[in-house]
């Protein structure tokens, strides 16, 4: 399938009259600022303006979509590139580790959103139509506009129980599954915590999943999937063991967080998650809360509270101002500080931050 | 010899006992050692017992092995969803007069509804995929009057090539933006003016719609849809083939990491045959007439979405607008049910054409992540229908017919304008306060308070853009 669309991508390529060559760069779009580059690129998108009428927008649009399909088929980079959306930056960067070169990616989200609570956009419609591999969280972490963006799409490739769309939660075993759920606890998710990439050994079972599943798409690559993952493989057990070495003295550390969702890197440290300042999952943390929490720590003082990228600074700045407990603010995924830039430099700056933190 | 025999049997012992002891030695030392092995076992056990109790304390979870079912909506029980809904209102003047004047009725979802407390509609919600190939909902919409409604039942096609997606039975058409919202998605208590006056609320098919999502990085997407075009603007009629036609193209895409945009065109095509509606006459009092002909809707709708970075959990802006032009061509007949002796033109039908527009402007801003304001205006502007029968007299009788004599199309602007504040203390909880000042109504104004509650119980179904 995809050879058939390599070589029609071939034929277009040949066309002097569709090719607009020059334009657009490597197409890899992934991590910030990238992401919209198709579209700002592109003048012919515009809004109307005032005092355009019906007929000249009618024109504008079909001009608008002639040239973004003769700008679609010239920019791929390899003819038969695997087409990946991923919901996160994390798997965003573990698709292009395995992938190299035999895949194109684009990520659907920073580290400065929060994945439970974006929408299914049109930019992130169009992007779904064309993708030949999905990679989602799954567990229900994108459960408020993953559906819609499947339905959306008109994509068959990508629909559930098809290869095209890949859970990365379905390859290990979660934390905090709850036993029932009630919406009265909060935004709990019924399959356990979703947060799953936080502890590096998780990346390395996704991996081995993905590359399984890059595989299966594109078997012709095989080999190459193969020899990335076990490369990947071998520099990321490495790092867990300089990493954990280093982690040594975070061992034991009660910590407050703002979300249960820096779970899997203390579970993975041997830290303790004392208290959240979301009373319950999902529920913004309120003076209440907070106020409870400040007289808790008063007593029995967490050494740092933790917060993401993504989270509103003020509820934990203002425990940490109270409690005069410092406050770090994680990365939680690629894009969340100057220097997580890919999965090894997430953890090292995780750890770096933390090991900083409780010096303070 | 004695002596001798004890003490060769001594050395004899000894010279064997030091094998014998030092078996039995090795047994004691393997005897101690299992005893040590067993304990350092056991303590071993306890300790990581101890070592799992804690870590269960932490974290309460239980370990599923990692074949675990799917981890997805794609479980054999359809996602089932419930929406409870009701008001209080303060209408300062008679819901039972409202009418949207200059505009012949929709018999539709019209005006702020009944005073003092009232339910809404519950809605319940059941979805699922049906196969590898279709994808089905129902809602059903449990009226305060007891009643079942189906709002929508639909099947949508999800294993077509090409980007195309058929999507068939009962559901809200896709043209304009606020059309296929359900009403607990809303951002006011009600529709816009435009809504209630040109589609009776919101325009429902009965039938199939196709689409077909452009293979570019920019949105581009576009839709055909037939249906029994039963519903306002059109009318139910006894006929083969489809008898509501829409067309609609959405384009959208970010600017920047902050802003998501999506515009839209929109038609709608009816041929009406039979529209009865109430008027109220100058010379002969209220009375019915009928309109036949063709309806055509044209909307153009936007909608713009800011949030910082992109992540609207806290903070976001959202501002849309529509407008909408209605041209309606065809035939009035007047006073059908009137005595020909009372009214020399009863049931005479004359040339009727109308050309209508109507927009709204709305913004919300959610400034805290339970707190959001918005505020809206709406206009619309009725346009004076050219009658054929306006200006005509009877020569017996000498009674000439005015455009007084068709009141309730006469030229007017409704307007009127919403402010609310909704508390959202999760995403499935919503209480909202909104304050309209409603003109809608010939030389009225209406003061209108209403406060709202919407909860969402269940799987919820994700929203569209």
């Amino acid at each position: 399938m995809l050879r058939t669309r390599g070589q029609t991508q071939a034929v277009l390529l040949a066309s002097p009259s569709l090719s607009r060559g020059g334009e657009g760069g490597d197409g890899v779009a992934l991590g910030q600022g990238s992401r919209s580059r198709f579209g700002e690129t592109h003048p012919h998108t515009r809004l109307p303006r005032e005092g355009e009428g019906a007929f000249s927008w009618v024109l504008g649009l079909m001009r608008a979509i002639l040239f973004s399909l003769a700008f679609f088929t010239t920019t791929s980079p390899a003819l038969a590139a695997i087409n990946i959306l991923s919901t996160t930056p994390e798997w965003g960067a573990l698709a292009t580790e395995i992938g190299g070169d035999k895949v194109t990616v684009y990520v659907a989200t920073t580290a400065l959103q929060d994945v439970h609570h974006v929408e299914a956009k049109p930019s992130l419609v169009a992007r779904a139509r064309n993708a030949d591999l999905l990679i989602a969280t799954g567990a229900d972490l994108e459960i408020g506009w993953l559906p819609v963006l499947q339905r959306e799409s008109s994509n068959r490739k990508i629909q559930d129980g098809n290869p095209g769309y890949f859970e990365a939660s379905r390859a290990l075993n979660l934390l905090e599954v709850p036993a029932n759920t009630d919406r009265s606890m909060g935004d709990v998710h019924p399959f356990g915590n979703p947060h799953i990439h936080l502890d590096p050994r998780n990346l390395l079972k996704v991996a081995s999943a993905l590359a399984q599943r890059l595989a299966e798409i594109d078997s012709a690559s095989k080999a190459s999937f193969e020899s990335r993952n076990k490369s990947f493989q071998e520099r990321m057990s490495e790092a867990i063991k300089r990493w954990e070495s280093a982690a040594a003295p975070l061992k034991g550390s009660p910590v407050v967080v703002h979300h249960q969702d820096q779970k899997y890197l203390l579970h993975w440290l041997g830290m303790k998650e004392v208290a959240a300042l979301e009373a319950k999952p999902g529920i913004p943390p309120s003076t209440g809360h907070l106020s409870d929490l400040l007289q808790t720590m008063q007593r029995e003082p967490a050494k740092l509270i933790l917060r993401s990228a993504y989270n509103d600074p003020k509820p934990s700045n203002w425990l940490a101002e109270r409690s005069k407990i410092p406050v770090i603010t994680l990365p939680y995924t690629i894009g969340g500080s100057v220097n997580a830039k890919d999965l090894f430099s997430l953890f090292d700056d995780n750890i770096n931050k933390l090991l900083a933190g409780i010096k303070q | 010899m004695k002596r001798t025999l004890i003490a060769s049997a001594v050395a004899a012992m000894f010279c064997v006992s030091p094998g014998v002891w030092a078996d039995d030695m090795q047994d004691i030392r393997n005897e101690i050692k299992e005893i040590r092995d067993s304990y350092e076992a056991r303590i071993k056990n306890l300790e990581d017992r101890l070592k799992a109790a804690e870590a269960k304390a932490l974290e309460p979870q239980a370990q599923a092995p990692v074949s675990k079912p799917a981890a997805s909506t794609a479980s054999f029980n359809p996602g089932i969803g419930l929406i409870l809904s009701g008001f209080y209102k303060n209408l300062e003047k008679d819901p039972g007069t409202y009418a949207i004047a200059g505009f012949m009725p929709s018999g539709g979802e019209v005006g702020p509804g009944e005073r003092g407390f009232s339910l809404s509609e519950s809605e319940l919600n059941v979805f699922a995929n049906i196969d590898p190939y279709f994808y089905g909902q129902l809602t059903a919409a449990l009226s305060p009057e007891n009643e079942v409604s189906v709002e929508e039942a639909f099947f949508k096609t999800l294993a077509l090539p090409a980007g195309l997606s058929l999507k068939g039975g009962r559901f809200f058409s896709s043209i304009g933006y606020l059309n296929e919202i359900h009403a607990h998605a809303w951002d006011f208590v009600d529709q816009p003016l435009a809504y209630q006056a040109f589609l009776g609320g919101q325009y429902g098919q009965n039938g199939l719609q196709a689409k077909w999502l452009a293979p570019t990085p920019v949105f581009v997407e576009f839709g055909i849809e037939g249906g029994n075009g039963q519903n306002f603007p059109g009318i139910a009629r006894n006929k083969n083939g489809s008898n509501g036609g829409a067309g609609f193209v959405h384009v959208g895409d970010d600017i920047g990491e902050s802003i998501s945009w999506r515009a839209g065109l929109s038609y709608l095509y009816h041929r009406v045959k039979g529209r009865e509606f109430s008027d109220e006459s100058g010379t002969f009092g209220g009375l019915t007439n009928r309109f036949d002909g063709k309806s055509k809707v044209m909307i153009a709708d936007g909608v713009l979405k800011w949030a910082p970075n992109g992540n609207p959990k806290d903070t976001y802006f959202k501002f849309q607008g529509e407008y909408f032009k209605r041209k309606e061509t065809g035939e009035l007949a007047f006073d059908i049910n009137g005595d020909p002796l009372a009214n020399p033109f009863a049931g005479a039908t004359s040339a009727y054409s109308s050309s209508q527009s109507g927009w709204y402007l709305q913004g919300v801003y959610k400034f805290l992540s339970q707190w959001r304001v918005g505020l809206r205006y709406d206009e619309l502007d009725s346009g004076t229908p050219k009658i054929g029968l306006v200006g005509q007299s009877d020569s017996a009788t000498g009674i000439a017919i005015s455009d007084d004599d068709f009141s309730g199309l006469k030229k007017f602007k409704p307007k009127r304008l919403s402010a609310m504040v909704d508390w959202n203390p999760t995403e499935f909880s919503r209480i909202r306060l909104q304050y309209a000042q409603d003109k809608a109504r010939r030389d009225i104004t209406d003061n209108q308070i209403f406060i709202q509650y919407i909860y969402s119980l269940g799987a919820h179904g994700a929203h569209k853009f």
